[in-house]
């Protein structure tokens, strides 16, 4: 059925490929809403054109586009019940009423609520809405699918199950996904290729592993994961923080070299080999449970962090706050930024 | 749970003492002037007490004498369009304000309910002022060369006369319905694939028909009795039954007679909102 998706927004450039998931992250405001509901048809673009599987989809209303939207509030219909809703994109199409009541059943199954059908919204508790509000979506077949926030809604361990269950029937079905989230983890663990958006921009797009390694600007560091970020200026084809030390890089430094990024899991505390190493005093130590962070201040007042998984627990060994510790990082470690 | 229910019985208490004093102990009285012998005497029924004397003479007349079936009837005819027209004129107007800017929504609720500020007796004299044979309609329609229309004291100048006064009460509930309606089930719906049409049909309109059906009994159930509309705009023909109510009464003087009208009007008019709740929950568990 799905031949291929592609979705382009003149002015940010978006292509999405056939069957892939494609997370869009950013923080309130970035407009990556605004953007799915352009690709939906609910606004306007100004300018720039929406293509999908090679059909201008600009000229046509909202139910005239092979898109579907699973709306982050469910916007589930409170006078139909759960099949109703599921069969309504059926009704729409025209179908029998027979293979309405067959797919709806079908969608019930493939999202886990069989027995479910009869029951309205407001007798479902909200993960059985997010289901159902999901199978609804789905049902038509649609070639591309939007997620406005589809988890935001529920608490944090259902959270975890539902992205999981969301990516087994996005291969299952192999239709693509254009899921919009603020959460990094959901992201980070979702996506095919994520697109960061800020202020209304599409800043990177890459795979999860590459923005998050390679992030292109000091927006982007900070934003998916933490970054401990210092100014630089660059010396003889080589970097130098503000307090005089020279960085040992893995790769080439770029003459404009502005900042560099570090990854507070990729600072260890305590003696090391490592090629970077700074000193400082322990101010702040924050326990996570599955990792500890240190909050290192040094001698020119810069805060840096270092985070360790704690494999063996909470011991003796971890520096306590106001103890003076060594920094250290290896040369691969170094994120350097331009801008 | 015990301060909710502390706080509720007084308040309940409010709400019955109400109904009990201001509804139903005047219903019981009619009741009894209804089943009361007619008398020559101020007022005009003998009393009930000492000695029981119950008469149905009053009850079995209207049911005996078609005059009042025929009243009847066509009241609820008049009542029925009256509140058909309401329904298909009040609707796109809640739907328009419930849709429109914050701004013009305040704006255009003012208009609909302006007219509650003006005495309803002026306003109908208005009517009469615009309808007659030389007011203000004939002499615009005299200005384009045509000829003079009739229009005061026929069923037309009554049922504008019913569907001016009643349409705001079809507005405000529909209003009140429609603009808490959830935008997003309509993007829903459109998104499904649901032209404009059919996002009306399928979501729209279902999730308003409380809206509706409260605007059907409140325009209804008044425009039944109504007396004053028919009889200050319509002809002598429409012999609605608040009229054949109001000439018992005050012509005739035949006070049984007057009481056993309004009980049976009374009646019927308990029995609809009855039979549209049954439909409604019938409705509800078909759905």
């Amino acid at each position: 059925m799905c031949f291929g998706a592609v979705v382009a927004v003149d002015a940010l450039d978006l292509a999405v490929a056939p069957g892939e998931l494609f997370v869009l992250l950013g923080g309130s405001g970035s407009g990556k809403s605004t953007l799915l509901r352009a690709i939906g048809g609910f606004v306007q673009p100004e300018a720039g054109r929406i293509v999908l599987d090679g059909v201008d989809l600009g000229a046509l209303p909202p139910h005239r586009r092979p898109v579907n939207t699973m709306f982050q509030s469910y916007a589930l219909f409170p006078h139909m019940t759960a099949a109703a809703n599921i069969g309504f994109g059926l009704r729409m199409r025209g179908l029998e009423r027979a293979e309405i009541e067959a797919r709806a059943a079908e969608m019930l199954e493939l999202v886990r609520l069989q027995g479910f059908g009869a029951r309205r919204p407001t007798q479902l508790s909200g993960g059985q809405q997010q289901r159902v509000a999901l199978a609804r979506s789905l049902a038509p077949r649609p070639s591309l699918l939007l997620l406005d926030e589809p988890l935001s809604a529920l608490d944090r361990n259902l959270r975890r199950d539902t992205r999981e269950e969301l990516v087994r029937l996005q291969r299952a079905l192999g239709i693509a996904f254009i899921l919009v989230t603020h959460d990094q983890e959901e992201a980070l663990t979702m996506a095919d290729r994520i697109g960061v958006m800020h202020e209304g921009r599409l800043m990177q797009v890459g795979t999860p592993a590459a923005v998050y390694e390679r992030p292109n600007t000091r927006f982007v560091a900070q934003f998916l994961g933490a970054a401990n970020v210092l100014p630089v200026t660059v010396r003889d084809g080589r970097i130098a923080l503000a307090c005089g030390m020279v960085v040992e890089t893995a790769a080439a430094v770029p003459n404009d070299a502005m900042w560099l990024a570090v990854r507070p899991e990729r600072v260890s505390l305590g003696a090391s080999d490592a090629a970077n190493r700074l000193s400082g005093v322990v101010v702040q130590r924050s326990y996570a449970g599955e990792t500890l962070t240190h909050v290192v201040r040094l001698p020119d007042g810069t805060l840096m962090r270092a985070t360790a998984a704690l494999g063996h627990g909470l011991n003796a060994g971890q520096p306590a706050v106001g103890e003076a510790v060594t920094l250290s990082w290896r040369p691969d470690a170094c994120i350097v930024l331009t801008q | 749970m015990t301060a909710a229910s502390n706080t509720r019985l007084p308040v309940l208490a409010i709400v019955w003492a109400w109904l009990l004093v201001l509804l139903v102990l005047p219903t019981l009285i009619v009741l009894k002037i209804a089943l009361s012998y007619p008398a020559d005497s101020v007022p005009p029924y003998a009393p009930m007490l000492p000695g029981l004397r119950v008469s149905i003479d009053a009850f079995s007349l209207i049911l005996s004498d078609p005059l009042y079936a025929h009243a009847l009837l066509l009241s609820l005819k008049v009542a029925g369009l009256s509140t058909a027209i309401c329904l298909l004129a009040g609707y796109p107007m809640a739907l328009a304000i419930a849709r429109s800017s914050e701004l013009w929504r305040s704006l255009l609720l003012m208009l609909v309910m302006l007219p509650f500020w003006t005495g309803f007796l002026m306003r109908i004299n208005a009517w009469i002022g615009l309808l007659q044979d030389d007011g203000w309609i004939n002499t615009i329609i005299a200005t384009m060369g045509l000829s003079p229309l009739r229009l005061l004291y026929t069923d037309t100048a009554m049922y504008i006369g019913i569907v001016y006064t009643y349409l705001p009460f079809m507005v405000l509930p529909l209003y009140a319905r429609l603009s808490q309606l959830d935008a997003r089930l309509l993007d829903a719906a459109a998104d499904l694939g649901a032209p404009p049409w059919r996002v009306f049909l399928s979501v729209t309109l279902p999730l308003s028909l409380p809206g509706v059906w409260a605007g059907i009994l409140l325009v209804f159930i008044p425009a039944a009795g109504e007396f004053v509309i028919p009889d200050l705009l319509g002809g002598p023909q429409a012999q609605l039954i608040g009229r054949v109510l109001w000439q018992e009464f005050f012509q005739n003087g035949d006070w049984p007679t007057a009481s056993a009208i309004a009980c049976a009007l009374l009646i019927l008019l308990l029995l609809l909102p009855a039979a549209m709740l049954w439909l409604l929950r019938r409705g509800v568990r078909l759905s």
